[in-house]
């Protein structure tokens, strides 16, 4: 096994990571007044990207094949649900990553 | 400090359960390819970024160019140039912390830290810190397990990784209830369905955050005037 080669991948891979989480504070973050569309975006951005996410995770589910992507759907909609009822983070994901393992590793 | 631990740690206990599952299966992976627990470790220490470490592995196994490996890192990792704009205020104060604590802003770090408020009687920038380096460890612990003992687990840990899925989930509704401007997240989620669908599950990502982005800036006026009427 090479070692350098290994390692040159581990150096580029941190550096490209590091830089694009760096690049917006060395661009805006001087001190001062944030410019104004750049602190609107920054407030406006989370709700928008927590869905993004949402998504991001359920990309590779097969909506028209299989199992229709029915266990990752129920899931979501079960932890959601139980967060709107009762806003009790640990309990919305324990029980919907409970239900999601006993059907995942049973039924289907 | 104590008390610090007491009162974070049970923000970050679905991120463990995420972060340690998925890093034993990126261990596991990593074992398979013939690369042991001391580049397991060195990969969650040093790039801290969960899909990037699943797909070095692949390039590694292929012999990629450092160019493709710097190309497709960025394409992969985009998302965190968006991720800072949230953050630039609330880290200012942070001191010498500030650099821990940008190099940590994985997604689920950004999610807990603008989906949750500081606990009441923590510093701020004790809260931040103490989130960002939990979650590290649970990866880096999760990353090492998976390549020394990951075959060796007793019990069949299928699905659940679906916990960081169930967080994001918990979190859509959290900003749900915290905004009353639901657009973001109503155009979040349509514009990333969309662009899945146009541009399939390998690279929806950047076309969907500039979209999102744009359309945000565009619509500021109108969500200027939904806040002031919160």
């Amino acid at each position: 096994m090479n070692d350098t080669y290994i390692i040159t991948v581990i150096a580029v891979m941190a550096m490209v990571t590091i830089a694009l989480r760096f690049l917006p504070f060395i661009l805006f973050d001087h001190g001062e007044q944030l410019p104004k569309w750049i602190s609107y975006l920054g407030k406006v951005l989370p709700p928008a990207i927590m869905s993004m996410l949402l998504v991001y995770c359920l990309r590779n589910i097969k909506l028209v094949e299989g199992n229709h992507g029915l266990p990752e759907l129920i899931c979501v909609g079960v932890a959601m649900l139980m967060h709107f009822w009762k806003r009790n983070t640990l309990l919305s994901i324990c029980v919907s990553t409970i239900l999601y393992m006993i059907i995942t590793q049973s039924v289907m | 400090m104590k008390q610090i631990i007491k009162q974070v740690f049970p923000q970050t206990i679905p991120v463990m359960a995420g972060y340690i599952s998925l890093g034993i299966a990126f261990g596991l992976l990593l074992q398979s390819k013939g690369y042991g627990p001391i580049w397991a470790f060195l990969m969650s220490l040093f790039i801290y970024a969960g899909s990037a470490q699943f797909l070095a592995v692949e390039l590694l196994a292929a012999g990629a160019t450092l160019i493709q490996v710097a190309l497709l890192t960025f394409l992969l990792n985009f998302r965190h140039l968006f991720y800072g704009l949230s953050m630039i205020e609330k880290y200012r104060g942070t001191g010498i912390r500030k650099f821990y604590l940008i190099f940590g802003l994985t997604d689920e770090t950004y999610a807990l830290l603008t989906g949750y408020k500081t606990p009441d009687g923590l510093r701020d920038k004790d809260y931040y810190f103490a989130v960002t380096l939990m979650n590290q460890f649970y990866w880096v612990l999760g990353c090492v397990l998976g390549s020394v003992a990951g075959s060796i687990i007793p019990f069949d840990m299928t699905g659940i990784d679906f916990a960081m899925t169930a967080l994001f989930a918990v979190l859509v509704v959290e900003q749900w209830k915290t905004h009353k401007a639901h657009l973001p997240a109503i155009l979040g989620f349509v514009i990333t369905t969309a662009a899945l669908y146009i541009f399939g599950a390998d690279s929806f990502l950047i076309p969907a955050l500039i979209v999102m982005s744009v359309l945000l800036l565009c619509l500021k006026d109108t969500l200027k005037q939904e806040k002031a009427n919160e």
